[in-house]
């Protein structure tokens, strides 16, 4: 079980998060200018490396925040975890 | 009488006498022993028969590994399947059985499996059983049966189990003198210090040892030890635990066994506790199994490892045997040989290797004991139990078939085929095991997360150097925790020796090794050296295969014996060296674990949470069955009299219709938007104009995923310029509420919005049916309530009955309605009160089965049911619902060509033609009931049934291009084979209009 850093509250395990995936998809800002495929990129391809990997966690059963973590797929190992840009959070602190 | 009992030494208590059942024969024995000890002790040599052949089978091992003693503790609902009977604690009145053999150990029948043993070869399952295929449901059966492995309780378990979160600086795994050592240097450092044996008491191998540490028994040492450990309050002792498993990020695993060794019912108390830990660091001491030697009928009754027979001498005073054999090719089983000479037996060393035996060898020599050197034992004789070995002299070439010159009459074989490291922890972790050349196994390689190997279990194998390298890891975690190293010294001991093994993976046998007797790798597979050779012949190649079809290592031991023989003798016949075959993946458990120590306290009433609405006990008191909901427990129907579901529902239909029902709407979920961007925040979530909507007007509303999915459905009302009050389905609350989070913090952070989930804070009483606006008016409100002041769709805070709520005119029934939103602590007030105000109108309580039908009958929709995460807007009618002046959720995936296919599943009505039959939910739909198989599916019936108001059946479901196929008839396939005839027809059967709502 993996131990995560939450940005807020510090390490917790595992089971008080939530999985969101790849880090830095960005909704497009004009979907409807988008070709099938391109909306189909944004949609459905992630890059699933093997290794360094940024990913989004929800602190789900702690203070609910999203943040940022790089991960090794591989290792597991974590290697840091941040707020994420820009984010509500980082304003209010 | 216990005919092998030594009379005296052991750590066993003579003063306290046991008596206990083993395949229902009584015996005695003796506080300290375990099972295992005291079956020996009566010289029971037959404890198993083995799992393919039926071969009889005795205690190999006196601990985690053996493989063969696998028996059944207890009886009835507290009895546990699987036990290795080297492990079970004694207690006054235990019973066991073995696991196998049937009718009886002594007459098994299967045993003539033994007499086909050729038929029996690596694969023999996979070629005769598997074909034909449809007759495999019966062969495994037979084969399960007489397999035998263990019978589950068929009773619910009357123990307490519990989980235990721990957290510490460093954990040690492993308490025997390596162990021991590192956690008294961690807790003398100031580390909080978890240390676990999966034994009764600590010491490890030091409990049977006869060498001494700072010039007393070592037991003396662990004692002093112990007692210093249990003195600091940083350090947790956990004796009768095994840690389990070792998993990411240093969280370990470990089941401790509380009360088993005091017997099979305990009153009050935890039986076993699973304890998660999470740790800095941790020292893995987990120790070695000594390895089998592979020969002929080297599974007999009788063939033991040295090393346990000497545990069996020293630690429980039992000496299995009056004549011994001890083979070796190294020199720790000398000490073996002085063990059984101290205890009074006679005993001849047999060693493969033309020199050796070390300062042990000399013992040996000097007490008398023959050794004959450059010899293997090729063959044992006795069919039930060892009365004799074969000996030939070795040539040292596996390939050459050997001549056995010496016959010896024994009735105890110790062997020793060197030492394998457990390595299972670190192998966990994620650390790789790699072959040590000069010591000829397996070590831990690169430590993956925070811990350290040390002792045997990392191929040190005297005592010096075992309580040297648990010093040294020691002082490394302690560093590595940050912490100051206390001053500790290493105990004086006997000067370091090696063990000087010359390798033997196999003796050859007399004639060829596909001929000859069995020569076993595996003894809980019954894999021989022939299976193996079979299965290369075969065309296997990778020993993953190899392992599969021989089932090598596959047993409950996770060939902690056998797995190293099998992959030299691999090596061998693939003529490859061993680290280039490969190595072995160890997976949690360690040992089994039991469901009761994996389940904790999640059983019963707290295996899951049950949440209740605020009127739950009024539903009760009315005798309503509860509809489980998520976690939520909602009333089903309200019987009156002796009204199954049926009458109870067509009764609640036809009341609400005519005059007035109610229901407990609590648990739709609600939340609470407000902020100066509330309006734009929604508008990007929801598919209708946000920003059209009047303050105190209500909408229907439906969220999609980005891929343009239906997600989750409610009525949102505005209660303010900048807040809005949204209600989502009782199972999508919290998806809703997250989903909303998401796009908040990742994608729109420059929104102000504030979301609050009010689902457990307001409780929703409906009110629906004809009668309703003169229910509330009859409970007295301070609003004018008819339709030119209040109009459907609309919200209003007002006073009811003299307490203040939040009225909203919406229908899910279709029916002039009202929904009632009150402060939960007077939800159960305000039921009660409307209850009474309505019986004049009869008012009749519904439950979750009514308020399905009536929303059928209107063709709304619920999401989950009649929608599975593959249905778009469209396809349910909802085009209207879509908004083309502003970007949502989902939008853009509508206009995908999947999105745009014409035979896409789409909701529609069904009539059973027959005017009869209600469809049970998820029939399939088809086009030709006279089709031949596999018959092509059109769709399926996702809610379905008997409308009272109409009298006849009704249903919705989705069928592919359905929008455009009114009036086609297509058929339901039902269950028993047969088709009815149904007719499409609008979603909507009743009130096609809509005119009763809006009244």
């Amino acid at each position: 079980m993996l131990l995560i850093q939450c940005p807020w509250c510090g390490e917790r395990a595992e089971t008080e998060f939530s999985y969101g995936g790849e880090a830095g998809i960005t909704r497009p800002l004009e979907p409807d200018a988008l070709s099938d495929a391109e909306w189909a990129d944004y949609l459905f391809n992630r890059t699933n490396p093997r290794g360094a990997h940024k990913e989004i966690w929800n602190h789900a059963q702690g203070c609910r925040r999203w943040f940022e973590v790089e991960r090794d797929t591989v290792t597991y190992k974590i290697s840091s975890s941040y707020k994420l840009a820009g984010g509500a959070a980082e304003k209010e602190s | 009488m216990q005919r092998n009992r030594l009379q005296q030494g052991g750590r066993i208590d003579r003063t306290r006498p046991l008596k206990f059942r083993f395949d229902g024969k009584p015996y005695g024995g003796f506080h300290g022993d375990t099972l295992a000890s005291a079956l020996l002790a009566n010289g029971v040599s037959l404890v198993s028969r083995s799992f393919k052949l039926h071969r009889p089978r005795g205690i190999v091992a006196a601990g985690a590994e053996e493989p063969n003693a696998i028996v059944q503790v207890g009886t009835g609902a507290s009895t546990i399947p699987n036990l290795r009977a080297t492990q079970v604690e004694l207690y006054e009145g235990l019973e066991a059985r073995s696991t196998k053999g049937w009718p009886s150990l002594r007459f098994d029948v299967a045993a003539v499996n033994n007499l086909l043993a050729p038929m029996f070869g690596a694969g023999f399952y996979y070629k005769t059983f598997m074909w034909p295929r449809s007759l495999w449901q019966y062969y495994e059966r037979f084969i399960r049966a007489s397999a035998g492995l263990g019978t589950a309780p068929q009773e619910a378990d009357p123990d307490r189990y519990e989980h235990r979160n721990a957290h510490c600086d460093v954990l040690v795994a492993g308490g025997g003198p390596a162990g021991l050592m590192a956690a008294l240097v961690a807790a003398r450092s100031g580390a909080r210090v978890i240390i676990a044996d999966e034994q009764n008491e600590f010491g490890g191998m030091l409990l049977a040892t006869t060498e001494t540490i700072d010039g007393e028994p070592a037991t003396g040492w662990v004692q002093s030890v112990v007692d210093e450990l249990a003195g600091n309050e940083n350090v947790t002792l956990l004796p009768r635990s095994t840690v389990f498993g070792y998993y990411d990020h240093n969280f370990v695993t470990i089941a401790e066994r509380c009360t088993d060794h005091q017997g099979e019912r305990v009153s009050g108390g935890v039986r076993q506790r699973l304890w998660r830990v999470r740790t800095g660091r941790s020292v893995l001491a987990q120790g070695a199994f000594e390895r089998p030697l592979v020969f002929c009928n080297n599974d007999r009754p009788g063939v033991m490892t040295a090393s346990a027979v000497s545990t069996y001498i020293n630690r429980y005073a039992v000496c299995p045997g009056r004549r011994a054999v001890v083979f070796t090719n190294n020199d720790s089983a000398y000490q073996t040989a002085l063990d059984v000479v101290a205890a009074g037996a006679t005993v001849v060393i047999v060693d493969s290797r033309v020199a050796g035996g070390g300062a042990l060898g000399e013992a040996a020599i000097a007490r008398g004991i023959p050794v004959l050197q450059g010899h293997v034992v090729a063959d044992v004789v006795g069919p039930r139990r060892v009365t004799g070995v074969r000996i030939a002299q070795w040539h040292g070439d596996t390939a050459a078939a050997v001549e056995t010159t010496i016959n010896i009459e024994c009735d105890l074989l110790a062997m020793s085929g060197g030492w394998s490291p457990s390595v299972h922890l670190h192998s966990h972790s994620g650390g790789k095991n790699v072959w040590d050349d000069s010591q000829h196994c397996f070590v831990p390689g690169e430590n993956i997360q925070g811990c350290v190997s040390a002792g045997s279990g990392n191929g040190a194998w005297s005592l010096r150097d075992c309580l040297q390298e648990g010093l040294d890891a020691g002082k490394e975690v302690v560093q590595r925790c940050g912490l100051k190293n206390a001053r500790v010294t290493l105990p004086v001991t006997n000067v370091a020796n090696t063990i000087a093994l010359q390798p033997l993976w196999r003796v050859p046998a007399t004639k060829d090794a596909d001929r000859c007797p069995k020569q076993f790798v595996d003894y809980q597979n019954d894999t021989s050296v022939a299976d193996i050779r079979l299965a290369v012949r075969e065309g296997y190649r990778n020993v993953e295969h190899v392992k599969r079809y021989t089932a090598l290592g596959f047993g409950t031991d996770q060939g902690k014996l056998g797995n190293i023989n099998g992959m030299a003798i691999l090596a061998e016949c693939l003529g490859e060296d061993i680290p280039s075959v490969g190595t072995t993946t160890f997976r949690p458990a360690y040992t089994p674990v039991t469901f009761g120590a994996g389940a904790g306290e999640n059983v019963g009433a707290l295996l899951d949470p049950v949440r209740k609405s605020a009127i739950h006990e009024l539903h009760e008191a009315a005798g309503s069955p509860f509809e489980i909901v998520g976690q939520w427990h909602r009333p089903w129907y309200f019987p009156r009299g002796n009204e199954d579901l049926h009458a109870a529902v067509a009764r609640e239909c036809l009341a609400t219709r005519n005059s007035v029902g109610m229901m407990d709407a609590s648990t739709l979920g609600k939340i609470d938007a407000r902020g100066p961007d509330v309006v734009e925040f929604l508008e990007r979530i929801y598919t209708h104009n946000i920003a059209k909507m009047k303050l105190g007007r209500c909408a229907y509303g439906i969220l999609l995923g980005e891929d343009g999915m239906l997600m989750d459905d409610g009525v949102m009302a505005r209660l303010g310029d900048q807040q809005f009050y949204l209600t989502t389905t009782t199972g999508g609350a919290a998806q809703v509420l997250s989903w909303l989070e998401f796009w908040l913090q990742t994608e729109w952070p420059d929104l102000e919005v504030y979301l609050t989930s009010l689902t457990d804070h307001y409780s929703t009483i409906a009110v629906a049916g004809p009668n309703s606006r003169r229910v509330l008016q009859e409970a007295g409100c301070d609003i004018d309530l008819d339709k030119e002041n209040f109009p459907f769709m609309c919200v209003k805070s007002a006073e009811l009955a003299g307490l203040p709520v939040q009225l909203f005119r919406v229908s899910f029934s279709g029916e002039l309605a009202f929904e009632v939103n009150i402060d939960s602590r007077y939800a159960a007030q305000m039921w009660q009160t409307l209850l009474e105000a309505g019986a004049q109108f009869d008012i009749t309580p519904y439950g979750t089965e009514t308020m399905h039908v009536l929303r059928a009958e209107k063709g709304f929709v619920i999401v989950g049911q009649d929608t599975d995460g593959s249905v778009t807007p469209v396809d349910l009618r909802m085009s209207w619902l879509l908004s083309k002046d502003k970007d949502f959720l989902g939008k853009r995936s509508l206009s995908r060509p999947d999105c745009q296919r014409k035979n896409r599943k789409q909701l529609v009505g069904l009539l059973s033609e027959d005017n009869t039959t209600v469809l049970p939910e998820g029939t399939q739909l088809i086009e030709d009931p006279g089709a031949a198989t596999p018959v092509p599916m059109c769709g399926h019936v996702t809610s379905s049934y008997h409308s009272a108001c109409l009298d006849h059946p009704i249903a919705l479901a989705l069928v592919a291009g359905g929008h455009s196929r009114k009036d086609a008839t297509i058929y339901a396939s039902l269950a028993d084979g047969t088709a009815v005839a149904v007719k499409i027809v609008s979603s909507v059967f009743y009130d096609p209009k809509g005119e009763r709502q809006n009244v």
